[in-house]
């Protein structure tokens, strides 16, 4: 892979070049684009009678359009989909507005507020999948207790066994787990822009909205961008605390399936449906291909009409 | 009075926002913390206290450690824990040391192909590598290391390179070049270059990078699930998983199991805070 320039016969073989390149490269390429390209590749064969053969397209066409596949397929889709429209409806607006709290000028404890409000994004996902769990749980009743005690204690349910609520619960925990990646992000950016901006607007007679919408916005969009591009990546590859808290049927009758669990009940088994090595990679390809398009959508419109406002 | 709040700090109006923003960050703070702590001081509780006054503080009638002793008596903690501690020290390690040697590397001298790896490396920043499970799962076990700690370091070492190559490159990048050049003016290897004047300036940098690559390494369900399911080597996320999906219904133990998993990252997060947050908005991952 590296050519080192042979032209130059003054120069000996750049063999530092291959010591300090060489190990990174060979465990990446081993074990993360080989792996993918693998996938992908795979994704186009199919096991009949123990061989493998190549099949095209069809395992695609299999997930998107037979009974016994498209059904769950879209399932996973489109609950991904709301998954994603929560976090980006919910989690980023709070993360933005805590973020532009934080940052008002000379605020008592901003450090303090920053560390504790970050802190359950630092614990793994099962724990807080269990923790929800538990909080949530009508057996323990804490939550019902909650919201007895200021009145909305008829509104309770167990959110998370309900076809109709388990998702959005679910997608609430995340929420809850993550708005910390958000404020941060955006926090540094806002502490980045410089006095001398705000103060000019101030001077020129803008109230503090004023200065937030058309001075401060169009200067954190990049990061609001990043940000949500980053939630979207993450929201297609989620697995974790659909698992921890509903298994891998993500249960009730699928109500919490994303395609992580999608992906793995595939390419695992699950009760009597075998599991498959190339069904598991098309769906494998196909997360890959939603996850390429989201971020190529990034690169290409949203980061260039960004540009505008940057200096 | 737009004009003048800024010279008037102490003015009625402005004490009343600061009132408000104080009172939505607390607010939020409790939200962010109240789940944690109910777990935490109902895991020191019996069973009967739980269920009784589940927002009490323990106290010496109701105090326990019952579940501990549970937790710790069915289930090998200190194996979990110990074999976390590996994977994650081990792979952080070398995600440093090889992508530091990679980002000099890519920076500093220019070869063909340089740019093909630069755009390699980082595809991997946006591309999740648990996409090519299937393939790392058929590979794991074609090499015998399938329920092995060394599978689990391995794809960890290829998940963390591509945010430590791209981080330590922008970081390379403001070194002056001056340094170098002395240092090869006097017929200094490049090796040595690298490991005695590039790798000491490079630490702040490393140690923003070994932030970002440890904990997703320490929180991880997916590779210990697929690749190293066995009980000898369970890391603790896997461990605590498959002991509350046990003993669902212990609650006693479940919270002490969801405790144990706790308590040990708040108290290095609480240590490194300051390092995290300042790495975090330092720009490193703009």
């Amino acid at each position: 892979m590296i050519q080192p320039k042979h032209q130059d016969e003054k120069k000996p073989f750049p063999w530092h070049l291959i010591v300090f390149l060489t190990p990174a490269l060979l465990i990446y390429g081993t074990f993360s684009v080989y792996p993918l390209l693998d996938t992908l590749f795979l994704s186009l064969f199919g096991t009949q009678q123990g061989q493998s053969t190549f099949v095209g397209l069809q395992n695609f066409i299999t997930l998107v359009t037979d009974d016994n596949w498209s059904q769950a397929f879209w399932n996973a889709l489109i609950n991904n989909f709301k998954f994603f429209a929560i976090h980006m409806l919910i989690q980023n607006p709070i993360g933005l507005l805590l973020a532009v709290l934080l940052s008002s000028p000379k605020l008592r404890l901003s450090g303090t507020y920053r560390t504790l409000i970050f802190m359950p994004t630092m614990l793994s996902v099962v724990i807080i999948g269990f923790v929800w769990q538990l909080l949530l749980s009508p057996i323990w009743g804490i939550s019902e207790n909650f919201l007895y005690s200021i009145g909305l204690g008829h509104y309770f349910d167990a959110w998370l066994g309900k076809e109709g609520s388990a998702l959005i619960t679910l997608s609430f925990i995340s929420v809850w787990q993550f708005v910390g990646i958000p404020m941060m992000l955006i926090y540094a950016t806002l502490l980045n822009i410089p006095d001398d901006i705000v103060d000019a607007g101030v001077v020129d007679g803008a109230n503090p909205l004023q200065t937030f919408w058309y001075i401060k916005l169009p200067l954190i969009l990049p990061t609001i961008a990043m940000v949500s591009i980053l939630t979207f990546v993450a929201n297609f590859n989620a697995f974790e605390l659909i698992y921890a808290v509903k298994g891998a049927l993500a249960g009730p009758n699928f109500s919490t399936d994303l395609m992580g669990t999608f992906f793995y009940r595939t390419f695992f088994g699950f009760q009597l449906q075998q599991g498959s090595a190339s069904m598991g990679a098309a769906v494998a390809t196909l997360m890959f291909l939603i996850i390429l398009v989201g971020v190529m959508l990034f690169l290409f419109f949203i980061q260039r009409r960004i540009q505008r406002f940057q200096f | 009075m737009t004009f003048l709040k800024g010279f008037l700090p102490s003015s009625p109006r402005h004490v009343s926002k600061s009132v408000t923003v104080h009172a939505i960050l607390l607010a939020y703070t409790v939200i962010a913390l109240f789940p944690i702590i109910i777990v935490i001081i109902n895991a020191f509780k019996t069973r009967k206290a739980i269920f009784k006054d589940p927002l009490g503080l323990p106290d010496s009638d109701s105090f326990t450690l019952a579940g501990f002793q549970e937790v710790l008596l069915r289930s090998d903690f200190g194996l979990y824990s110990w074999n976390s501690l590996v994977v994650t020290l081990i792979a952080v390690g070398l995600v440093l040391l090889l992508g530091a040697m990679a980002a000099w590397a890519l920076t500093e001298y220019k070869f063909r192909g340089n740019f093909i790896i630069t755009f390699l490396f980082a595809m991997g920043i946006m591309i999740p590598i648990r996409l090519g499970t299937v393939s790392i799962l058929s590979l794991m076990v074609e090499l015998n290391l399938a329920n092995t700690l060394t599978a689990l370091v391995l794809v960890y070492i290829a998940q963390g390179l591509p945010l430590a190559v791209y981080i330590l490159s922008e970081f390379v990048r403001t070194i002056p070049k001056e340094l170098t050049e002395a240092a090869r003016c006097d017929a200094v290897s490049e090796y040595k270059i690298f490991f005695c004047i590039i790798l000491p300036l490079l630490k702040p940098a490393m140690a923003t990078v070994a932030v970002f690559t440890m904990i997703p390494i320490w929180n991880d369900l997916w590779f210990p699930l697929i690749l190293a399911p066995g009980e000898d080597t369970r890391t603790i996320t896997l461990g605590v998983q498959q002991f509350v999906g046990q003993y669902v219904t212990n609650w006693n133990s479940v919270l002490s199991a969801l405790t144990l998993a706790i308590v040990p990252v708040l108290i290095l997060y609480t240590i490194f805070s300051r390092q995290l947050i300042r790495g975090l908005t330092s720009g490193a991952v703009k």
